[in-house]
C-alpha cells in the first residue's frame, strides 16, 4: 500500500443462528431439504399471519453481546425493512433499527508483528434472513422459501480497522466467538457467516473520511483480505491520478479477481424503516441477562492464557490449539489420558491437522479419538514404542480407528530393549560391514547414520534407538582405541 | 319458521326440537339468496347445511358448545380454511385461504356455523363499502344509500336478517360506522383483546375484529368467545377475559357518564344531536350523572389517524407482489414491471391512494414531520383518555355526523369521506373499546347510533350500559 494513504474499514459481518426452527415461526432451519418443505403460512407472508419472535435469538443475540463486550439494551425494538424482491415474502424484512438488542462492545485481534488492536463493535442486531432465487431451471427464475426466516444477527463494527489483514483477523475472531458460543457454525463458503465491508482511505493524519464504498460478495476469509487489498489500491490510484471515489456498492468477482459496480438501480433504497407494529418491544432484563451469561463458555483468549499457564505451552502452540472450540476441546481429551501436554500439543499440530487439511475436514470428523492419541503417547514415553513406530501406528489408527495398544500387541511393536539382543544384532551388523567400519574409524562419522539404519533394518526398527545408539557408539570407540 | 330475539332463546328451541338448525340455516340462505341485490356476501359457504347436521347432533346429545348454532358471517378479510380470502381486492380475487384466524376458530369450536363471508371495502379501507371488487353494498333501510364500511357487508347482513350475527373488523370506525348506518350493535374491542392472527392486516397496531348483533346478548357472548391471549398475536392481552354474558345484567353501579364537548359541535347533524341528547337526558333521568368533558386532542385524530394507518398499510399490502399468490398482470416485461404492472391493475383506487401516502410519510426526510410525529400525537390521545376516565366511566358521542348517505355522494371527495370517521378513530389511536347503539331514525327513516367509549378493557360497562339502555328504553 501507499505509504502516503491509510484506508478505513467498516465491516458488517452476518451470522446464521444456530436455532432449531425460525426466528418467526416454528418452522425447521434444517439446511438441504428439498425446495419449499420448511415453510408455513407465516414464513410465506400470507394474509393475516403474525410473526412471533423466538425466544432463543434473542438469547444467542444476548450471549454474542456479552462475548464482545456490548451493552445489552433492556428494551429493543424490531423494526421492518421495506423493499420489494421475489425472495422476500412479505415485501418487508423484519430487522432492527433504531434501538438494536446489542451496542457498543469491542474484541482485541492480535496482529502478526505482535501487537493487539482493539475493534470496536457498534451495534448488534437480530433480523431474518430472506429465500433464494433459483436461477438454473431453464428460462424461469424460482423461489425457495425454505431459508426466509432464518434467523441471523448482524454485528457492525465501528470504521476502526486500517488494514485488509486486520480485516481478515477480526473475521477469524468474529468466526472463533460465535464457533465458541455455538450460535453459528461460521461456515463463510456455505454462507453462514456473511460479510460486507465499507471502505475508504485518506492522506495520514488527516481526520476526515474519504468518501466509502461499499463491498459486497466476499464469500471466503481470503477473498475478503483480497477483495479488501484491491479496492483500497483502486481507490488510492484514484486519489493520485487527481480523481474523486464515488460511492457505489461494487462485488468481489472471485473469478475475474476484481470488483465490479452493481448496477446503481439495486442500490437506490429507501428502506423505509419503522418498527414493527405486529410485534412488541424485546425486553432482556437484568436477569433473563444473568440467566444467559450463566450459559456463557469459556472463551478464546481467556482459554488461550490458560493453556499457557496450565499447560506450559508456547504461546504460538496456545494460540494454535484454541484457534477453534472443536480442537481446544480435542487437546483437552487428548491430555485426560497423557501428562505430556508438549507432546500431545505437538502432534495435533503436526500430525492432526496435517490429516485435518488435507482431508478438508472438520476436527470433529477425524478418525481417531483423542484417548487414543494420548494413549500412543503414553506408550512413547513408556518406552514401549520409539516414536518412529508411533508414527506407523499412528497411520494404522487413521485407518482403522483401533486401540494403540492393541495394534502395538497384534503386530508385535513392542520396542526391543533386550540389552544382549541388541549386543549381538549390532556385532553381526559390524562384522557385515567391515569397509564402512574402516571408513568412520577414518573419520567418516556420518557412516553412523547408516550403521544405525542397517541395526534399525535387522530388528524390523523395533530396537530402542536410544540404546541402539549408546552401545553402537561405545563399540565403535573401544575398535578405534 | 319461529322467531327469536336472541342466541338464547333461539339455543332453547333448538334444545327443544321446536327449530331444526338446518331448516334455520336453509331460511339464511334462501334468504340471503332472496337480498341478492344488497350485495352483502361475497361468498356463501353451502356446506354450512353439512355444520348444521352436525351441530344439530351435538345439541341433542348435549356436548355442543356455547354457539351452538348461532349463525354467523364473517367479513371478507378474516381467513377461513380452504375458503375464499379476497378481502373484496382483485389482487386476491382467487385466493384461498390454507388456514383459519384464530376468532373465527373460535366460534367454530363452540359450534358457530359460518354461514360465508360479506363484503368489505378492499382491504377494509373505506368508509362507504363503495371500494369493492365485488361492487358496493347496499343499505337494507334504503337502497339508495351506502351502508356505511368498511365492514358494510357485515352490517347489511345482520339488519336484514342474513345471520344471527356477523364479525367485523374496526381500524377506524370500520365496525361502529357501518352499524349506525345500519341500525345494528357493533363492538370494537380493547386493541389486543381478541387475536389478530388471520385477519388480514391494514394498519396492524389500529386493527381490532368486533361482533355484529341485533342485541346486546349476543354482542356479549361472541365477545366472550373471541377474546384472550392468543400465541399467534404478540400483541394479545395475557389479561383474564371476563364473564360479559354474566355481567350483563347487573345494574350499571353508578357509571358516570361523561359528554365530549368536541364531539357535539359544527359538522353533527341535529336531528343526531337531538336523539342522543334525549337519551342522554333519559339517563340523567334515571340517576346516571353526566357531566361535560373535553377531549382537547379531537381535531388532530382524523390527521394522526390517516399518517399512521396508510403508512403501516403501504409496508402490509407490500406482500401482495404477483410472486407467490394472486393477480399477476399478463403485460410483458421485467421483475420490476410485474411489480407495478400486477399492483396497478389490479389495486384500488383508494387502496393506492393510501400506500402512496403511507409510503410518502415513511420516506426519509419525511419520516420525523410526519410519521414520528403523528406517534406523538397518538400518545397524546391516550393522554386525554386517560384523564377523562379519571373522572368518567363512560363517554358518550354520536357515531357518525350524518345518517346514511347516498351511494356516490363523496366518491369524488376523499377528505369529506374521511370525516364520516371523526367521531371514531380516537378509539383506534387510543386503543380503547368502542359500541354502537342503535338509537332511533332520523326523519327519513335512516337509523341513528350512538357511541359509548370506555376505557381500555372496560368492555363490561359499555356491555353494562348498552344492556340497559336497551331494556330501559328501547323495550328489546
Amino acid at each position: 500500500m501507499n505509504k502516503k494513504y491509510e484506508a478505513v474499514i467498516g465491516l458488517e459481518v452476518h451470522a446464521q443462528l444456530l436455532t432449531n426452527t425460525k426466528i418467526f415461526c416454528g418452522c425447521s432451519t434444517k439446511f438441504g431439504n428439498p425446495p419449499n418443505s420448511n415453510v408455513c403460512p407465516v414464513c410465506l407472508g400470507h394474509p393475516g399471519v403474525l410473526p412471533v419472535l423466538n425466544k432463543k435469538v434473542v438469547e444467542f443475540s444476548v450471549l454474542m453481546g456479552i462475548a464482545v463486550n456490548c451493552r445489552i439494551n433492556e428494551k429493543s425494538i424490531l423494526a421492518r425493512k421495506n423493499y420489494f424482491y421475489p425472495d422476500l415474502p412479505k415485501g418487508y424484512q423484519i430487522s432492527q433499527y433504531e434501538k438494536p438488542i446489542c451496542e457498543h462492545g469491542y474484541i482485541f485481534v492480535d496482529k502478526s508483528d505482535g501487537s493487539q488492536k482493539k475493534i470496536r463493535i457498534k451495534r448488534i442486531h437480530m433480523e431474518e434472513d430472506a429465500g433464494k432465487l433459483i436461477h438454473d431451471q431453464g428460462y424461469d427464475t424460482f423461489v425457495d422459501a425454505n431459508r426466509c426466516g432464518t434467523p441471523l444477527i448482524e454485528i457492525v463494527t465501528e470504521p476502526d480497522i486500517n488494514t485488509p489483514e486486520e480485516a481478515y483477523l477480526y473475521l477469524n475472531k468474529i468466526k472463533q466467538i460465535v464457533t465458541y458460543l455455538g450460535i453459528c457454525d461460521g461456515n463463510m463458503e456455505e454462507g453462514s457467516l456473511r460479510c460486507d465491508a465499507n471502505v475508504s482511505v485518506r492522506l495520514k493524519g488527516e481526520e476526515k473520511l474519504g468518501t466509502k464504498t461499499e463491498v459486497k460478495n466476499m464469500n471466503s476469509f481470503r477473498f475478503v483480505e483480497k477483495a479488501l487489498e484491491y479496492e483500497i489500491e483502486r481507490q488510492i490510484d484514484i486519489l493520485d491520478s487527481g480523481g474523486k471515489i464515488v460511492q457505489q456498492t461494487l462485488l468481489w468477482n472471485s473469478d475475474l479477481n476484481k470488483i465490479i459496480p452493481m448496477r446503481s438501480k439495486e442500490e437506490a433504497h429507501d428502506y423505509r424503516y419503522f418498527p414493527d407494529p405486529d410485534l412488541v418491544p424485546v425486553v432482556v432484563d437484568e436477569n433473563w441477562k444473568s440467566e444467559i451469561a450463566k450459559s456463557l463458555p469459556e472463551l478464546p483468549d481467556k482459554r488461550r492464557t490458560r493453556f499457557i499457564q496450565q499447560y506450559i505451552l508456547p504461546e504460538y502452540d496456545a494460540g494454535v490449539l484454541t484457534s477453534s472450540k472443536q480442537l481446544a476441546d480435542y487437546y483437552e481429551d487428548v491430555i485426560k489420558e497423557t501428562k505430556n501436554y508438549k507432546a500431545a500439543s505437538n502432534w495435533i499440530m503436526v500430525d492432526v491437522l496435517k490429516i485435518v487439511n488435507e482431508e478438508k475436514i472438520d476436527i470433529k470428523d477425524f478418525r481417531i479419538p483423542p484417548q487414543n492419541l494420548g494413549k500412543l503417547i503414553n506408550l512413547i514415553d513408556n518406552g514401549i514404542i520409539s516414536g518412529k513406530i508411533a508414527k506407523e501406528i499412528f497411520l494404522e489408527m487413521l485407518r482403522t480407528g483401533s486401540d494403540p495398544e492393541k495394534i502395538v500387541k497384534e503386530k508385535n511393536l513392542i520396542q526391543i530393549t533386550d540389552v544382549d539382543f541388541i549386543n549381538s544384532t549390532i556385532d553381526d551388523v559390524l562384522n557385515n560391514n567391515k569397509s564402512q567400519v574402516e571408513e568412520y574409524l577414518s573419520g567418516k562419522e556420518k557412516v553412523m547414520g547408516f550403521l544405525v539404519g542397517q541395526i534399525m533394518k535387522a530388528t524390523k526398527g523395533k530396537a530402542s534407538p536410544q540404546m541402539v545408539n549408546e552401545i553402537l557408539r561405545s563399540k565403535l570407540s573401544s575398535i578405534k582405541n | 319458521m319461529k322467531v327469536y330475539k336472541n342466541y338464547e332463546e333461539k339455543y332453547k328451541l333448538l334444545k327443544s326440537g321446536s327449530l331444526s338448525l338446518k331448516e334455520n340455516v336453509q331460511h339464511f340462505l334462501n334468504k340471503i339468496d332472496k337480498q341478492k341485490h344488497l350485495n352483502a356476501f361475497n361468498f356463501v359457504f353451502e356446506d354450512s347445511l353439512e355444520q348444521a347436521a352436525k351441530v344439530e347432533k351435538k345439541i341433542k346429545s348435549g356436548s355442543a358448545g356455547k354457539l351452538a348454532g348461532m349463525v354467523i358471517a364473517v367479513k371478507d378479510v378474516l381467513a377461513v380454511k380452504d375458503k375464499p380470502l379476497t378481502c373484496s381486492s382483485n389482487i386476491l380475487k382467487n385466493f384461498i385461504s390454507i388456514y383459519t384466524a384464530t376468532a373465527v376458530q373460535k366460534l367454530i369450536d363452540e359450534d358457530a356455523i359460518i354461514i360465508g363471508k360479506t363484503n368489505c371495502d378492499e382491504f377494509a379501507m373505506g368508509s362507504s363499502n363503495e371500494n369493492s371488487a365485488f361492487g358496493p353494498v347496499k343499505n337494507p333501510h334504503d337502497l339508495q344509500r351506502v351502508p356505511g364500511g368498511s365492514s358494510g357487508g357485515s352490517a347489511a347482513a345482520v339488519t336484514s336478517g342474513l345471520c344471527d350475527a356477523a364479525l367485523g373488523t374496526d381500524t377506524g370506525g370500520s365496525i361502529r360506522q357501518p352499524a349506525a348506518f345500519c341500525g345494528v350493535y357493533g363492538l370494537k374491542p380493547t386493541y389486543g383483546r381478541v387475536s389478530r392472527y388471520g385477519l388480514t392486516a391494514y394498519a396492524s397496531s389500529f386493527d381490532s375484529i368486533g361482533p355484529f348483533a341485533n342485541n346486546i346478548e349476543d354482542i356479549a357472548l361472541i365477545l366472550q368467545v373471541i377474546s384472550g391471549y392468543d400465541k399467534k398475536d404478540s400483541t394479545s392481552s395475557t389479561l383474564a377475559v371476563e364473564n360479559y354474558s354474566n355481567l350483563l345484567e347487573e345494574n350499571p353501579p353508578n357509571l358516570k357518564i361523561g359528554l365530549p364537548k368536541e364531539y357535539f359541535g359544527k359538522g353533527l347533524d341535529l336531528e343526531i344531536n337531538l336523539t342522543i341528547n334525549n337519551v342522554v337526558e333519559n339517563l340523567r333521568g334515571h340517576g346516571f350523572s353526566v357531566s361535560e368533558i373535553s377531549l382537547p386532542m379531537t381535531e388532530y385524530a382524523i390527521a394522526a389517524y390517516y399518517i399512521l394507518t396508510t403508512a403501516e398499510a403501504s409496508s402490509n399490502l407490500a406482500r401482495y407482489d404477483a410472486v407467490k399468490y394472486g393477480y399477476r398482470s399478463k403485460q410483458k416485461g421485467d421483475l420490476s414491471d410485474m411489480y407495478i404492472n400486477s399492483r396497478s391493475e389490479a389495486f384500488g383506487h383508494e387502496v393506492k391512494r393510501r400506500i402512496m401516502l403511507g409510503t410518502y410519510v415513511l420516506s426519509a426526510g419525511y419520516y420525523d414531520a410526519y410519521y414520528g410525529k403523528a406517534q406523538k400525537v397518538r400518545r397524546l390521545f391516550k393522554n386525554d383518555f386517560d384523564k377523562a376516565f379519571q373522572s368518567v366511566d363512560i363517554i358518550i358521542t354520536p357515531t357518525t355526523p350524518t345518517t346514511a348517505f347516498k351511494i356516490g355522494e363523496q366518491t369524488s371527495d376523499p377528505l369529506q369521506m374521511y370525516l364520516n370517521d371523526i367521531y371514531t378513530t380516537s378509539a383506534n389511536l387510543a386503543g380503547i373499546p368502542g359500541l354502537n347503539i342503535p338509537v332511533g331514525k332520523d326523519k327519513k327513516g335512516l337509523p341513528i347510533g350512538m357511541q359509548l367509549l370506555a376505557n381500555q378493557f372496560q368492555e363490561t360497562k359499555l356491555l353494562q350500559l348498552a344492556y340497559y339502555l336497551q331494556k330501559s328504553f328501547f323495550n328489546r
